[in-house]
């Protein structure tokens, strides 16, 4: 086991040099000059040459390349060009409140989409399943941040039962403050989560030994929860996965919908005032948020399924 | 090998027929056929069912609610929500079409390459692939379209890039599986030219999961556009795009709710018609999940 987590943790590091290749890349081939874009058209001749002589934009790009991974490794990843804050406290600052969302959302969508899950399972093709697939079609078809606005209306603004911004000060306080952004979120995922339970419980109570197991009189409570759940974790684990990826797209619309602090709100941000460095550092932040979680999902897979450790 | 080739042409046919019962026998499909007709009545013809112009602004009219005149209100710069909604199923439809078309030609080629050719150019393709699998399409949209900003091509590209990687993932798959085929081999033994075998054997076998892919993914397009557009990564005002128009009418919200009403009840609806389709799909190949 210990092996394997080594190869798995050695294999994210091409996989974290590529991530930053790209978006180096992504970030030089962008059409104009940087120095333009920050200094505004207004900049002298000697102005721009300064700027470019100070960000190093006229070495050459490999050097360019090794001081931005350099950057990345040693937490520096350059300051705001609008306000002049580091970029890296400016992250530091929003993360908790990305990783605070998607977590929250997770733990409702999880909460609500197993059990919705395993009823449609067991009572397959009557009410409760035709209840279960009525609310995963529209899940799966009402865009995120409509929803929030919806709740946000409905809820913060006409009611004013909720904060309509912010993110919150204390514990009590920020439950309070996530509670709509997350319940937007962990509406989607439950409706995923749930179809997804659904399925693989199906699948594996049409096997061989769910059979024996009611043949020889074991109670249906039994197989269902010791036989029946407990062998749809590996794919509903992969599901977990995929959703968590999905909370964290789905945190940067929210954010915004409900005007709370994160990583999204600071990328959409700086996207409206060209603010470079700013981007950078989100986009890099999110690569590695994903490659974290697709890290933590493996690891999952080893609890889960004891298989995986004997290889 | 006729014979082969006589059960590939049933299989075909019997995977059409099934496709036309399942979508003409269930009335849940059949609503969703409607409404996407009608979406696209209302795209092509929008200048003839719009009772107004899109973008002209009124000073006189402004955060107006629903009335005769103007059905779903007005927004804050006087214009008419209606009129901008039926403009924005326009943007819905050419992105929900051409995204997943230039997503499927890209991906397709890039697939057929790996899968064909195999070796190191398999393994360069293979892993930029798995590189970009990893992260979930919006999020790399979102990603991408940070750095190069919004605007019409923009979007295709970014759309584009997220979901290239499905397509040659199966591409690649089912080249694999083609190129073992008798035919092949004894295609490539005669000395037929590679390029000849690719458009001639290879391509024509593995369009079918191609196309259901790409009918698959028409709703992913039209929910990232609007994504996008609501983030302000995506169409452009004053252009009317379904999220921008949600966006819009939040930063207006106490004026008047009925814009984001309005353009995220058509997302959803349109999204949730071609998933019910997309589902009658899956079920229809895959039927041991129902």
């Amino acid at each position: 086991m210990a092996r394997y987590l080594a190869l798995r943790l050695i294999d994210t590091i091409p996989t974290i040099f590529l991530v930053l290749l790209l978006v180096f890349m992504a970030m030089r081939i962008l059409p104009g000059d940087p120095a333009v874009a920050v200094l505004g058209d207004m900049a002298t001749q000697e102005q721009l040459a300064l700027f470019r002589e100070r960000m190093g934009l006229n070495d050459p790009l490999w050097m360019q390349f090794i001081h931005f991974v350099g950057g990345v490794l040693t937490f520096n990843l350059g300051s705001s060009m609008t306000n002049g804050k580091d970029v890296v406290g400016l992250i530091l600052y929003n993360l908790p409140y990305t990783i605070e969302l998607t977590i929250v959302a997770m733990l409702m969508g999880t909460a609500v989409g197993v059990p919705v899950g395993v009823m449609a399972a067991k009572h397959r093709n009557k009410l409760p399943d035709h209840a279960a697939r009525a609310f995963s079609l529209l899940g799966y078809a009402i865009p995120d941040f409509y929803l929030g606005a919806l709740l946000l209306i409905t809820f913060a603004l006409n009611l004013g039962w909720f904060p309509t911004n912010g993110g919150g000060d204390g514990f009590i306080d920020r439950m309070y403050h996530i509670f709509l952004p997350a319940l937007t979120l962990a509406f989607v995922k439950a409706a995923f989560i749930g179809r997804l339970t659904r399925t693989s419980l199906l699948e594996v109570l049409s096997k061989d030994f769910v059979r024996t197991a009611r043949a020889k009189g074991a109670k249906e409570r039994r197989i269902l929860y010791r036989h029946g759940l407990r062998n749809a974790l590996l794919p509903l684990t992969t599901g977990l996965g995929l959703s968590m990826l999905a909370t964290l797209s789905g945190s940067v619309a929210i954010e915004l919908v409900f005007n709370r602090p994160g990583i999204g709100k600071m990328l959409i941000s700086a996207i409206a005032e060209r603010d470079y460095a700013v981007i950078q550092g989100g986009v890099v932040v999110f690569a590695l948020m994903v490659v974290a979680i697709n890290l933590l999902m493996d690891l999952l897979y080893i609890v889960v399924d004891p298989r995986i450790r004997m290889a | 090998m006729s014979n082969l080739e006589n059960t590939l042409n049933e299989n075909d046919q019997g995977l059409l027929g099934t496709l036309k019962t399942t979508l003409l026998d269930n009335p849940g499909t059949i609503v969703a056929l409607l409404i996407i007709l009608v979406l696209a009545i209302v795209a092509i013809f929008a200048p003839l069912l719009a009772p107004f112009d899109p973008i002209t602004q009124s000073m006189i009219k402004i955060n107006r609610v629903p009335s005769w005149e103007n059905w779903l209100g007005t927004d804050q710069f006087g214009r008419d929500v209606l009129s901008r909604v039926i403009y924005g199923s326009r943007n819905s439809l050419i992105f929900g079409l051409i995204s997943p078309f230039c997503a499927a030609a890209v991906g397709t080629t890039l697939g057929v390459v790996a899968g064909y050719f195999g070796g190191i150019t398999d393994r360069v393709i293979s892993r930029a692939i798995d590189l970009l699998l990893a992260f979930p399409e919006l999020l790399l949209a979102i990603m991408i379209a940070a750095i190069l900003g919004g605007g019409f091509w923009n979007v295709i590209f970014v759309i584009t890039v997220a979901f290239v990687p499905g397509f040659a993932r199966v591409a690649r798959a089912q080249t694999m599986s083609v190129k073992q085929e008798p035919y092949v081999e004894a295609a490539i033994s005669m000395g037929v030219r590679t390029p000849s075998i690719i458009f001639r054997h290879i391509l024509p076998n593995i369009m079918a999961p191609i196309v259901i892919l790409m009918m698959l993914w028409v709703a992913s397009a039209i929910r990232l556009e609007a994504a996008l557009s609501f983030l302000g990564i995506g169409t452009q005002p004053p252009n009317p795009s379904w999220g921008n128009i949600i966006r819009d009418g939040l930063n207006n919200v106490f004026g008047s709710p009925w814009p984001v009403i309005g353009a995220g009840a058509a997302i959803t609806l349109v999204v949730l018609a071609f998933n019910l389709i997309g589902d009658a799909v899956r079920d229809a190949l895959d039927p041991s999940t129902t």
